[in-house]
């Protein structure tokens, strides 16, 4: 049991439970969906960005705990942050869920989810949103893809 | 009696099971993982290989391994023997009339690939129907959509109800469009548990001059099956769920049918003369098994089927519905769980949903109790779009399963609720 609750966190129970900015933006300037064919899991992901700064974000979707969670808290650390730091900080998140290299710093509440790096095949699930926010970003027609 | 029947009137026979000895078979259960003895239920997915079968391999490339049907070498003429001689097995196992009509392929898929490539690309036509139902496994839907989209024929899909059991009235309803020109389903559903009637559906499709498929992927295992009483044109199943080795499938055909469609691949130990202007092909079913195949594989399923056939599927079936009234009481009994598919006729899996708990996090964390189980949509997307819900978790049972192992799961899943609760 010790070693499940370096994974769910209370943290991460808590916005699986009540995960943050659940909603859509009715007309956002970026969207994207992500899809993870090994469980069938879909996201949406939408973007308010003016000025280069990411006004407002929101997503809607059906995932488990871990893919809920860090769509939950990725939206509470992308809001109000401008775009140029969107690709540096999924880099550090990626570093964080699928290394043992020490939690860089900046990632706030983002690195409770460092725990998923003991668990290979649920680091698709933790890094489905940033996918899908990337594809929003580069405007992509298509749903993403975590395979 | 009835091969579709089996289950239900199965006599009690599982006293004649030594649970023990099987279970000392399998040398891959005999481990913990994450500290905790390993309970292997994802059967459903693939069963465990016992030691007959891993033996038969190793002993096939140890002592007498060589390329089949060409060779005038000993070790040729002994591996030609083995692997016919398991066609044999197979033909005896489905009480098929002809070792003729058991074509060797990859899988149940490659199985259904064959029909719907060669049967379809020749039988059917624009404006022809394909029958199949809503529970079936992504391999019997998407061949035959490819089909449709080759031949301009439509794809009719039977529903089922919330308990998971066939619409038969819809069926007949299908079947009635006279434009229907092959009847493809699932014998036990691999999301549900559902054991369909295959044999009356059969006489249904029959009434009409139509040809059925029968996905046996997951049936095998668990009840006896006779093709000959089933009457179905095709039965497909693979080696992997039979305790037999993965890379192995076999298709059932009547032979008339087999003689009448083209082959399906090219190739080498198909042909019976090849020139630039004409290739002869060769008999059944040779016709059908293009190029080197697995050749250990079907020896190791060979094995697979004596070994089974040792115990005995009655007693296999009456064990694991045992198992399935233990588990299905038991998962009951957890607030919030709820069971998919509740058929009268039913066999070897449970699928259920946890209410605040995605199927994935219960995986793992069952994984992490050492019980193995497979949560997501179990390749049916179209089942799970049915009840609405993204994923299912799959408990599901093998003849080495025990009610300790039940017992496992159970407590397992109660971890699950407090560490979410």
């Amino acid at each position: 049991m010790n070693d499940l609750r370096d994974l769910y966190q209370e943290v991460i129970l808590d916005h699986n439970k009540r995960p943050r900015n659940f909603r859509i933006i009715p007309q956002p300037t970026h969207k994207a969906d992500g899809v993870n064919p090994l469980c069938g899991d879909r996201i949406s992901v939408y973007l308010d960005i003016e000025d280069g700064v990411i006004r407002d974000i929101a997503f809607q979707g059906a995932g488990c705990a871990i893919s809920s969670a860090s769509a939950s808290l990725m939206t509470e650390a992308l809001k109000g942050k401008p775009v140029d730091e969107v690709e540096h900080l999924f880099e550090a998140f990626h570093n964080v869920v699928t290394s043992e290299c020490e939690c860089p710093r900046g990632l706030g509440k983002l690195s409770v989810l460092a725990g998923v790096r003991d668990y290979p095949s649920r680091v698709k699930c933790a890094t489905l949103a940033w996918h899908a926010v990337r594809a929003a970003l580069e405007k992509r027609k298509e749903p993403v893809a975590t395979e | 009696m009835s091969a579709l029947h089996a289950l239900s009137t199965a006599p009690v026979a599982h006293a004649g099971l030594d649970l023990a000895r099987i279970r000392a078979d399998f040398p891959i259960l005999r481990q913990r993982v994450h500290g905790k003895p390993l309970v292997y239920l994802d059967n459903a997915a693939s069963a465990q290989r016992p030691k007959a079968v891993i033996d038969a391999i190793s002993e096939c490339y140890s002592t007498y391994y060589a390329n089949i049907h060409r060779g005038v070498h000993l070790l040729s003429e002994r591996s030609t023997a083995a692997y016919e001689g398991a066609r044999e097995k197979v033909r005896a196992f489905l009480n098929a009339a002809s070792v003729q009509e058991i074509i060797f392929t990859r899988s149940t898929t490659e199985s259904i690939n064959l029909v719907a490539s060669s049967f379809g690309g020749s039988m059917v036509k624009a404006g022809d129907e394909i029958v199949i139902t809503g529970m079936e496994h992504h391999s019997n839907i998407v061949p035959w959509q490819l089909l449709c989209e080759r031949t301009g024929a439509t794809l009719k899909v039977v529903p089922f109800t919330d308990a998971g059991e066939l619409i038969l009235e819809e069926y007949e309803r299908l079947l009635d469009s006279g434009r229907v020109k092959l009847v493809a389903v699932v014998h036990l559903s691999n999301a549900l548990g559902t054991i369909n009637p295959v044999k009356f559906m059969i006489e249904l499709a029959h009434a009409r001059g139509i040809p059925v498929l029968v996905d046996g992927a997951q049936s095998v295992p668990h009840l006896a099956v006779d093709v000959r009483v089933l009457d179905c044109e095709f039965y497909a199943f693979s080696s992997h769920k039979l305790y037999g080795p993965s890379g192995v499938g076999v298709l059932y055909g009547k032979q008339a049918l087999l003689e009448a469609m083209p082959p399906y691949q090219g190739g080498g130990d198909m042909i019976r003369l090849v020139t630039f202007e004409k290739t002869e092909y060769a008999d059944l079913p040779n016709k059908f098994e293009a190029g080197t195949p697995n050749i250990a594989g079907v020896i190791g399923l060979g094995a697979a089927l004596d070994w089974l056939n040792a115990i005995g599927l009655d007693a296999v079936a009456a064990h694991e519905h045992e198992l399935l009234d233990y588990a299905t009481a038991l998962l009951q009994q957890i607030p919030g769980l709820s069971i998919m598919g509740t058929a009268r006729d039913k066999a070897a899996l449970a699928a259920f949903t946890l209410q605040g708990v995605h199927p994935h996090d219960i995986g793992t964390i069952l994984d992490r109790e050492g019980v193995a189980i497979r949560a997501g949509h179990h390749c049916a997307q179209p089942v799970m779009q049915r009840y609405g819900v993204p994923a299912t978790a799959r408990a599901s049972f093998a003849v080495y399963n025990t009610r300790d192992e039940v017992d496992a799961l159970v407590k397992a899943l109660w971890k699950v609720k407090e560490l979410f609760e």
